[in-house]
């Protein structure tokens, strides 16, 4: 069996994952790293996209964050995520709804700050559907 | 001697009332369930988070460009309060625990020449320090249309502080809450938001779990100035949160004490009623038995 790590990915409203993992796929702000056991110590911040994660039980797991933080350390890997949807559990219909809500905030916005938060939004929509297509 | 129908009635209302309050307990008893689960839900992204930050803030709070949110900016004239009470009332000493913490802090911060402001979280609290410190009220954040505290609150929250910080509004900032210890016991605690305070305890954690100098993407600078508004959403989250579960808890104190004296009152009612009732058959009896001998 190949070596594993520990990997957990928390949310502020509550633990969404711990598992043993043979690898992980991050989405790093400087680009997607790779994890593999024993990786060297790392504190990276995370863009939007998809965390992939190979179980060391088999099966892999895909899931959608929207930024966040991501800590190696003592072979174990802690994901910080603001936002994190299964990929399998994105609904298409209903992110286009939201997506298309946030465009139209997007073009109504009048401040800076609206404007900054509508086209975060959006772009956050955007990718959920980029990554469950 | 107040009459038996009066009786009749109050000891009806007094039922009542109990009914209400006794349903008030369960409810709270409830919630408080709820709130109690979601705050220690909560609690592992807060451990992480504190450890993250006091692996990157060890390193770079002696600079001198560190972040502001963590180091401050250098004076401590004006003092942002958030304070963070219910919406509602009938939590027996909730509210004005709290608001009597915050009081005691603008007294003493006012003594000592600085400005106050006051970010009101929650209405009661609102109406409690708006009789006599009215003007330093900048906001208040309403949250009777929300049933369940979520992170999103705490953000837009955050992201008021964090702009007025950046305004340069103020230079320390505060959130008062009362902290859940048990359903009879809630303390009202203070945390400091601006500038971070990184615990001891979170950078040895840090530095136990790493042991090796981390490597950053991006860089340490940029990742703790991301790091830290989160901080700051994490830090407002676990006070409502705390404040929640205490106040349910509050609630459900109160009502039981309620519903115990609804009790007792019921049973004293029931006796003069009883009492007086027995006294009118009495004296009606009396009055025949006379009338019969008369005869």
């Amino acid at each position: 069996m190949a070596e594993t790590f520990g990997f957990e990915l928390v949310s502020p409203e509550k633990l969404l994952l711990s598992v043993q993992a043979e690898m992980v796929t991050v989405p790093g702000e400087a680009g997607d790293m790779g994890i593999l056991p024993g990786h060297a110590p790392v504190i990276s911040t995370l863009r939007l996209g998809v965390i992939e994660v190979s179980k060391a039980t088999g099966g892999e797991e895909r899931i959608f964050v929207a930024g966040g933080f991501a800590e190696m350390s003592n072979n174990k890997l802690t994901v910080l995520a603001e936002e994190a949807v299964p990929v399998a559990q994105i609904d298409r219909a209903k992110t286009e709804a939201k997506l298309k809500d946030a465009r139209e905030d997007l073009a109504d916005a009048k401040t800076d700050l609206a404007r900054a938060k509508a086209q975060a939004a959006a772009d956050k929509f955007q990718a959920m559907l980029d990554c469950a297509a | 001697m107040p009459s038996l129908k009066s009786l009749r009635i109050r000891i009806n209302s007094v039922k009542s009332t109990q009914k209400i309050t006794k349903a008030m307990k369960m409810v709270a008893a409830s919630k408080l369930r709820r709130a109690q689960e979601a705050a220690e839900a909560a609690r592992p992204y807060a451990e992480r988070m504190g450890a993250m930050l006091g692996a990157l803030a060890s390193g770079q709070a002696g600079q001198d460009n560190a972040p502001r949110l963590l180091v401050g900016t250098g004076k401590s004239d004006v003092h942002l309060l958030v304070v963070a009470t219910a919406e509602r009332g009938l939590c027996g000493a909730f509210n004005s625990s709290i608001v009597k913490l915050a009081r005691r802090q603008i007294e003493e911060l006012t003594a000592q020449g600085k400005t106050v402001k006051i970010l009101c979280v929650g209405k009661k609290g609102r109406d409690q320090l708006r009789r006599d410190h009215a003007s330093k009220i900048v906001d208040t954040v309403d949250l009777s249309k929300v049933r369940r505290i979520g992170f999103t609150e705490a953000q837009e929250i955050t992201d008021r502080v964090v702009a007025m910080f950046e305004a340069g509004e103020f230079d320390v900032a505060t959130i008062f809450f009362n902290n859940f210890v048990s359903v009879i016991s809630q303390v009202p605690s203070t945390t400091q938001l601006i500038p971070a305070q990184v615990g001891g305890e979170a950078a040895g954690a840090g530095e136990a779990a790493g042991g090796a100098i981390y490597e950053y993407e991006p860089e340490e600078g940029e990742i703790l100035e991301k790091l830290l508004p989160r901080n700051l959403s994490v830090q407002v989250y676990r006070a409502l949160l705390e404040n929640a579960a205490s106040e349910q808890g509050a609630r459900m104190s109160a009502m039981d004490n309620a519903t115990r004296n609804a009790g007792e009152m019921i049973k004293k009612l029931t006796t003069v009623y009883n009492r007086s009732r027995q006294a009118q058959i009495t004296k009606e009896l009396i009055e025949i038995i006379s009338g019969a001998e008369a005869v």
